[in-house]
């Protein structure tokens, strides 16, 4: 029996919040922040070691870990494959940050808001590393507690409001899938995916599974019409909030595509294709629009983090190499700059409490450093050529022209409209004239600032000019994805 | 002979206690205290007897009495969750004034009714039980005597519910008529569809148990008990009668009524479906807690009848599992409010928990915990009791059942966000008292222990209540 490094891996968090909770937790009392910084670092040592000591030419699961848990026929299985090792170190590489970040903006309860970021982190790793569907469920809908808390407790004016329609909204997808795995179980015997992965879901039933899983990908993700929630739980959340809602809890749908819709049933994907596209344009195409006409910065990134969104479902289901690789490209690039951009927004919302464009103009005259970030990021986040955010869209763009030329043409035009809106906001925000004369009073960004910043600034240059280190991981995984999805589309279902 | 007594001896030994305690508390003054912890030691040695008493299955007196695995584990359940509640609310009592002797001689009593109950193997034998168990609730519903409310609670409760026993009775006669016999088994074998008077009965008998698990429309009496009886009345009526008339209920779909299975599985489908989303819809607009605890317990019933439902083993099974689990969640519950305690008087708006987080941080995180797992949510013990029903459910390919029952969780999950939200993200209003009971406290710790830790052996339950149907 090997060491449990998952195990170890998603418990840390949670083993160290306890720590926290026990911790005295008075006032000017630091210990609970290094304990959690020390935990997190931790967890991000620990899956760097996963990543560099995984088989990348190999598409197996690795680092497999079996434990007997509900009756003997559910197991509580984890596992790494070349895919969910890089949403994992995504994961264990924001959290630090969250909780850097915490330090300038939340000012009451902070022990309980870094109890509350731990366990979160617990629980995303807990869906990244799970092979088994209830146990992915149980972690997939866990997540919902903390989450709700942190936008609910540390949120702004509305945070009520935005914090039910965010549970309430994921809960009523999530059940529906709930009662599909509940389904393959009494149909398969097993919960298992790297057995029902064989056991090949009849024809028959897999359209109304594929809608189920769906149901709930599709709020996560979030998809235009249900993507409502994401606006209102980003404006409302705190910093961290946000940048782990943006950065991570989004990229748990796209996962559930790549991991569970796809490869169990490759029938029903095909089939509900045209659906996925339809969706994913309007998502591009009318969330950008509607990303144009806001006057809150952090509505403005949601709704930007909705139409990237709409680039990785379309990059999904064109089951090409390009079009999966993009997307989980786009995913991880989204994941640095949205939350960079949070981030950004943080920096000045901590010193002028106001997230409204008009408040601010002219940052780059008493702002240098700020303004630089600003800019860096904001140019990723419309795809400019040099940093992720561009071969993400453009691998995406790649598998979609093989697919389907229209949808490719419409969701090109997307990216003139991302370059819009983000350029305008840089313009209204960094340039232009001071109106506001409290900004003349601000100060540059700080050291910590600068620490969290610079470091997905650089990682976002890297990858922009570098991919290959994320391609390799992917490479045989996605390989293996479509060679199987292939296999099965021309097998039409018959074993 | 004596062997015969030896299956008996938790009843015999229950009936000497109480009366010797209602002497000792007749001939002693102010004895409340004694004859409490005495309650106590009775309830603690009865499960020592229980635990050492043969599980094997027997079947005494004409076959009227049966000791099993079955009925010995719904006895222990029942005397732990009736220690829980009793100590937990002993503070309570002493302040409302209603510490008078007779209170626990009166709760020792409802538990030999549920125990004959549960082991009744007999329609005479079980409808005496079930009257000892209910003249005990009458009473105990309207103990406040001296208040109002707690007085209509339980005329309201003796009205209802002995309209109820009369549909009972009546059923219980149409079975003996149609049948020929009283004995659960005997009836089992005489019953098939054709015999429509005994399917006539059997709803008759199901409109009784539904009354006393408080299932939709059943249920009138249940909100109005819970709001108006004295706290820890209303939580030993939110835990222990129900795990008495769950037991019963899936005894009689099990036994006398197994042959009629498509006849009562429609009724209990509907009973379940409409409990559920009652009590999803109608707590909503609650703003007493005992009120909305009243209304989540009748959907609390709802899902697991739907376990009941399904008419298989392990959908009973299923059942067993989600009332084990409603059982610790409702005691962590209960336990919560003898704490909110302001200037000795006992607050129970969920107006008054506002921001609580602030001032009592541990108080906060149990209503926490035990609120999201009534609701549902993993990984609290709470949502695997809704996996394992829904479950069973699906297995026996219900859908609608299945469906319906996890959206009504969705509304469901509103009311209980609704209380946590007013503890966390509102403004402090009142600080409660320091907590002095400690025992409250201690079934606060262990319901939440239980419910956090439950996701590592999740199959615990479910070993027990497999082995609850091996005769």
């Amino acid at each position: 029996m090997n060491f449990p490094i998952l195990t170890t891996l998603i418990f840390l968090p949670l083993i160290s919040s306890f720590f926290i909770f026990l911790s005295k937790g008075q006032k000017n009392d630091n210990s609970a922040i290094y304990i959690s910084l020390f935990s997190s670092l931790a967890t991000f040592i620990l899956s760097l070691f996963v990543w560099f000591s995984l088989d990348l030419s190999s598409s197996d699961f690795q680092f497999l870990e079996e434990k007997s848990w509900i009756n003997d026929f559910i197991k509580f299985k984890l596992g790494v494959d070349g895919i969910s090792i890089l949403f994992i170190v995504l994961t264990t590489f924001i959290t630090p940050i969250c909780i850097i970040s915490c330090v300038n903006s939340v000012k009451t309860r902070v022990k309980e808001f870094l109890i509350a970021i731990l366990i979160l982190e617990t629980f995303m790793l807990g869906v990244f590393c799970s092979l088994d569907l209830v146990v992915f469920y149980l972690f997939f809908e866990a997540g919902l507690i903390p989450m709700f808390l942190i936008i609910g407790v540390w949120g702004g004016p509305k945070r009520v409001y935005s914090a039910f329609k965010f549970f309430l909204f994921t809960l009523l997808g999530s059940v529906l899938m709930l009662a599909a795995i509940i389904f393959i179980y009494w149909l398969t015997g097993t919960t298992d995916i790297t057995q029902i992965y064989e056991i090949k879901i009849p024809k028959e039933y897999q359209n109304i599974l594929w809608l189920a899983f769906f149901s709930s990908f599709a709020v996560k993700m979030p998809m235009w019409p249900v993507h409502t929630w994401l606006p209102d739980a980003h404006v409302e959340a705190p910093t961290a909030g946000s940048v782990i809602l943006a950065a991570i809890l989004l990229k748990m749908a796209g996962y559930g595509f790549l991991r569970f819709s796809l490869p169990m049933f490759p029938l029903a994907s095909e089939y509900f294709t045209p659906l996925i596209f339809t969706l994913s344009i309007i998502a591009i195409i009318y969330t950008s629009l509607v990303a144009l006409m806001q006057d809150d910065m952090k509505k403005l990134i949601a709704y930007s983090s909705v139409a990237h969104m709409g680039y990785v479902t379309l990059g999904i289901f064109t089951f090409t190499k390009q079009g999966i690789e993009g997307s989980i490209f786009q995913m991880i690039s989204h994941g640095l700059i949205s939350a960079a951009l949070f981030l950004c927004v943080g920096v000045v919302y901590d010193r002028l409490h106001s997230r409204m464009i008009s408040t601010y103009g002219g940052l780059v005259n008493y702002l240098p450093k700020y303004s630089f970030l600003f800019i860096l990021f904001a140019l990723a986040g419309l795809g400019l050529p040099g940093t992720s955010g561009f071969l993400g869209e453009f691998l995406v763009l790649t598998g979609a022209f093989q697919k389907n030329y229209l949808i490719a043409m419409i969701a090109t035009f997307g990216v003139v409209l991302g370059a819009a809106y983000m350029l305008w906001l840089s313009k209204r925000v960094i340039f232009g004239n001071t109106n506001n004369s409290e900004i003349k009073t601000l100060k540059d960004v700080n050291k910590l600032e600068t620490l969290m910043l610079v470091s997905l600034g650089l990682l976002v240059i890297y990858f922009g000019f570098y991919p290959v280190p994320l391609m390799d991981t992917v490479n045989f995984s996605v390989d293996n994805l479509i060679n199987n999805y292939e296999i099965a589309i021309k097998s039409k279902g018959l074993n | 002979m004596i062997n015969n007594l030896n299956i008996l001896l938790p009843e015999i030994f229950l009936t000497i206690s109480i009366f010797s305690a209602l002497m000792i508390g007749v001939f002693i003054k102010n004895s409340f205290n004694l004859i409490f912890n005495l309650s106590s030691i009775i309830i603690l040695v009865t499960i020592a007897i229980i635990f050492n008493n043969s599980n094997s299955s027997e079947k005494i007196f004409l076959d009227s009495f049966s000791r099993d695995a079955y009925s010995n584990f719904f006895k222990i359940l029942i005397l732990i969750s009736s220690l829980f509640v009793l100590n937990s609310s002993k503070a309570f009592i002493i302040d409302s004034k209603l510490g008078k002797f007779e209170y626990p001689i009166i709760i020792l009593l409802s538990i030999l009714g549920m125990f004959f109950m549960v082991s009744s193997n007999d329609i005479i034998l079980f409808y005496l039980g079930l009257e000892l168990q209910s003249l005990s609730l009458y009473i105990l519903a309207s103990i406040d005597r001296d208040n109002l409310r707690s007085s209509e609670s339980g005329i309201k409760y003796f009205v209802l519910s002995a309209l109820s026993s009369g549909l009972l009775l009546y059923g219980c006669s149409l079975l003996y008529g149609f049948t020929g016999s009283t004995n659960f088994d005997l009836i089992a074998n005489e019953l098939n569809k054709e015999n429509i008077g005994a399917v006539f009965a059997m709803v008759f008998i199901l409109v009784g148990l539904a009354f006393k698990v408080s299932a939709v429309p059943f249920h009138m009496w249940t909100p109005d008990v819970y709001e108006g009886a004295p706290t820890s009345i209303t939580s030993y009526f939110a835990v222990v009668p129900k795990v008495a008339g769950l037991a019963v209920l899936i005894k009689f779909m099990h036994i006398p009524f197994s042959n009629i299975l498509l006849e009562w599985q429609t009724i209990i489908i509907f009973i379940s479906l409409a409990s559920m989303i009652l009590g999803a819809v109608a707590a909503i607009g609650q703003t007493n807690i005992k009120r909305l605890l009243a209304y989540s317990s009748i959907g609390h019933i709802g899902y697991a009848l739907a376990g009941v439902a399904t008419g298989v083993i392990s959908g009973y099974e299923s059942a067993i599992v989600y009332i084990a689990i409603y059982v610790i969640m409702n005691i962590g519950a209960f336990s919560c409010l003898y704490l909110l305690k302001k200037d000795g008087e006992y607050k129970e708006k969920i107006s008054d928990l506002s921001g609580i987080s602030k001032k009592h941080p541990i108080l906060a995180i149990s209503f926490l915990v035990i609120l999201f797992s009534l609701a549902g949510i993993p990984p609290l013990g709470g949502f695997f009791a809704k996996f394992y029903v829904f479950t069973a459910v699906l297995e026996q390919k219900m859908y609608a059942l299945a469906i319906i029952g996890l959206l009504t969780t969705v509304i469901s999950a509103f009311y209980y966000l609704k209380i946590i939200k007013t503890i966390y993200f509102d403004d402090s209003v009142i600080t409660f008292d320091a907590p002095k009971n400690k025992f409250a406290q201690l079934s606060i710790l262990i319901s939440c222990i239980t419910l956090l830790t439950f996701f590592l052996y999740p199959s615990v339950l479910n070993n027990v209540a497999e082995s609850l149907f091996i005769y």
